[in-house]
């Protein structure tokens, strides 16, 4: 065997390593790539082969996306008065002219609600079903822990049919609410194990210290564990927001006209108006921002380490 | 500050019997030490004064009232533990703070200020006030642990090893000032600790804890000079008391099986001859590593002894204590000293 130290790699180990994650880097970033230049193209652009990937960048794509527009004869187009704004010049340089807003702002609104609603849900029962498994005597611990857990041992859109009815029973289909109950229930699970871990390392004794310096139970849970669980917290609601944002088949499903979210709607995009894909391609880049923004706000409590140190082991 | 009953008081955690019928009174103002090995029950009792568990059987009284109902915080005790357990996320001075701003004291911020300011002078730390409680070393953890009770005036102190890693100086220091605490304030303090010094220097009282059970409780000095076993006789002294055959020395009374002797039970100059084995010079004392016959013992010397491993001391036993098969001692006029 030879002799190398565990603390510092070798310089050829550091370089191969290097490579690999660029490579893996470039790799999963290509798609991305791909989108958001997508979206920046114009019509012609988007499908010239070879692929461009020097172009003039125009936002027809996000003017596409936000409006629904029709395509006049272009005797008819010539009479009309001058394009009123941005918007409808752009739209005219195309051969259209737009005849009122698209529903994608909404979609996306009720994906914000739906999505940021069903993780702030699953967050608050996660964390509080994780605490009391995690310190309390609770009858039935390990059945009830296993029956959560169980909860996604089939994938959920197995059930489809059964919740399908249920809802339409209940006045659930098609809301906002509905939608929430259905992303907690399939998150909760996964919040309650994570949780749990992480407010199991939690030392008790800073609790009991906290109910010794004249706090509740309560109040020592939320000045004393909170603040420690951030970093769980923060992973836990990252990985919740990430399903519920991109659930498709439930979406599809149950919701239409009300509360329909996002990725259901992209897809219909391409039907309005020939494949229009740099308008897809914007849906889609608009559609990865608050996950993205969500997660990089969140970065700094994903960094471990808060709690090492002032219990003596 | 109140009178703390313990009546009868048993805990089990599962199969293991942490405390079995302990009774103990601590009077207002008293300074307690409980003395044991690990596993002898200190850090249990503490837990169920401080209400952080409940007891199977028995009563706790603080101040004549049972507080076996109330919750940690009704029961208005501070307490200093082991494992430091500093808020990791707050900083020095919001860890002081903590306490004095909980809902059943909520004392006012410029009050706060002061109290956290006088504390943290008393223990050295006003520089590491707005350090994170992570960034400080075992021994500034352990005061400013110690700080997070002092600020407080509750109605007993309970501190579980407070002094045990800082450094002799320090711990010095600090024991001192403990001590002044507990005789300005008239405060109650009931003390768990290794340490013989802290013992003999801080208690009022000791109790000494053996497998659960309390086996002796008394003064430092009847503890030290009075132990009912060679159990609480092996607690105390520096060097450890010596266990010999009774039959070892002449003069044993009936019944009696051991021999316990301390330096100061070791009479040099004449009666059996001993071998010295080893000489160490500690600076302010020299111990004598002894063999007499098949038995080794080890006594104290002046520090500028002449004497040399290999030379012969004649050794008799003075007032010694004798214990009888059980290890229980036996009272023989002899060794009867007036109580202090």
């Amino acid at each position: 065997m030879s002799a190398y130290s565990v603390t510092e790699p070798s310089k050829a180990s550091k370089w191969g390593a290097g490579i690999l994650v660029t490579l893996y880097t470039i790799i999963t970033l290509l798609p991305l790539v791909w989108i958001i230049s997508t979206s920046f193209k114009t019509g012609p652009d988007s499908i010239s082969y070879p692929p461009k990937v020097f172009f003039d960048p125009t936002v027809e794509g996000y003017v596409n996306l936000f409006t629904t527009r029709t395509r006049p004869a272009v005797s008819e187009l010539e009479t009309l008065p001058p394009p009123d704004g941005i918007m409808e010049e752009i739209a005219r340089r195309q051969g259209t002219i737009i005849t009122g807003p698209s529903r994608f702002g909404e979609r996306f609104l009720n994906s914000v609600i739906i999505g940021f609603g069903s993780t702030a849900l699953s967050i608050i029962l996660g964390t509080l079903a994780a605490y009391a498994f995690s310190r309390f005597k609770v009858p039935l611990k390990d059945d009830l822990l296993f029956f959560i857990l169980s909860t996604r041992m089939m994938p959920p859109i197995a059930v489809a049919i059964p919740i399908y009815l249920m809802y339409r029973e209940l006045g659930l289909s098609d809301t906002h609410l509905g939608m929430i109950l259905l992303y907690t229930g399939v998150n909760i699970s996964l919040a309650v194990w994570l949780l749990k871990g992480f407010i199991d390392e939690i030392p008790r004794e800073y609790e009991e210290a906290a109910l010794i310096d004249g706090y509740t139970r309560f109040q020592a849970f939320r000045k004393v564990v909170l603040p420690q669980a951030a970093t769980g917290i923060a992973s836990t609601a990252i990985f919740c927001l990430i399903f519920a944002w991109n659930e498709y088949a439930f979406a599809v499903l149950l919701t239409s006209g009300n509360a329909q979210t996002a990725p259901p709607f992209i897809p219909t995009i391409i039907g309005v108006g020939g494949q229009d894909w740099p308008a897809v391609a914007a849906g889609a880049t608009l559609f990865l921002l608050p996950v993205m923004i969500f997660t990089i706000l969140l970065r700094k409590h994903l960094l471990r380490g808060i709690t090492f140190g002032a219990v003596r082991k | 500050m109140a009178e703390v009953t313990l009546s009868n008081l048993s805990k089990s955690y599962g199969a293991t019997q942490a405390l079995q019928n302990v009774s103990l009174t601590i009077p207002t103002g008293a300074f307690v030490v409980l003395l044991g090995p690990t596993g002898a029950g200190k850090t249990t009792t503490l837990r169920l004064i401080a209400g952080l568990d409940k007891p199977d059987a028995g009563d706790i009284r603080i101040g004549g009232q049972s507080v076996l109902q109330d919750t940690p915080a009704q029961r208005d005790v501070a307490m200093v533990f082991q494992q430091y357990s500093l808020y990791p996320h707050l900083t020095v001075r919001e860890n002081l703070a903590f306490p004095l701003r909980s809902p059943m004291i909520a004392m006012p911020e410029p009050q706060i200020a002061k109290r956290v300011a006088e504390v943290a002078e008393v223990l050295r730390i006003p520089h590491k006030l707005d350090n994170k409680a992570t960034a400080l070393s075992g021994g500034e953890m352990q005061r400013v642990s110690i700080g997070r009770a002092l600020v407080r005036n509750p109605r007993i102190y309970l501190m579980d090893e407070p002094l045990s890693s800082l450094d002799a100086k320090l711990r010095a220091d600090l024991r001192i000032e403990l001590k002044r605490i507990h005789a300005d304030m008239g405060a109650t303090f009931l003390y768990v600790t290794h340490d013989q010094i802290e013992a003999m220097t801080m208690a009022t009282h000791v109790g000494v804890l053996d497998h659960g059970r309390l086996v002796q409780f008394g003064t430092p000095r009847q503890i030290y000079e009075e132990p009912v076993s060679t159990y609480v006789a092996s607690r105390l002294g520096q060097p450890h008391i010596n266990l010999l055959p009774a039959a070892a020395f002449p003069g044993a009374p009936p019944n009696a099986a051991q021999i316990g002797l301390r330096p100061e039970h070791i009479h040099t100059g004449d009666g059996q001859p001993a071998t010295i084995t080893r000489v160490e010079h500690l600076g302010d004392q020299t111990r004598l590593h002894l063999a007499l016959g098949p038995h080794s013992l080890i006594t104290l010397t002046e520090p500028h002894t002449a004497l040399k491993p290999g030379e012969t001391l004649h050794i008799r036993p003075h007032n010694p204590l004798w214990f009888d098969a059980a290890g229980n001692r036996i009272q023989s006029p002899a060794s009867e000293r007036p109580t202090p």
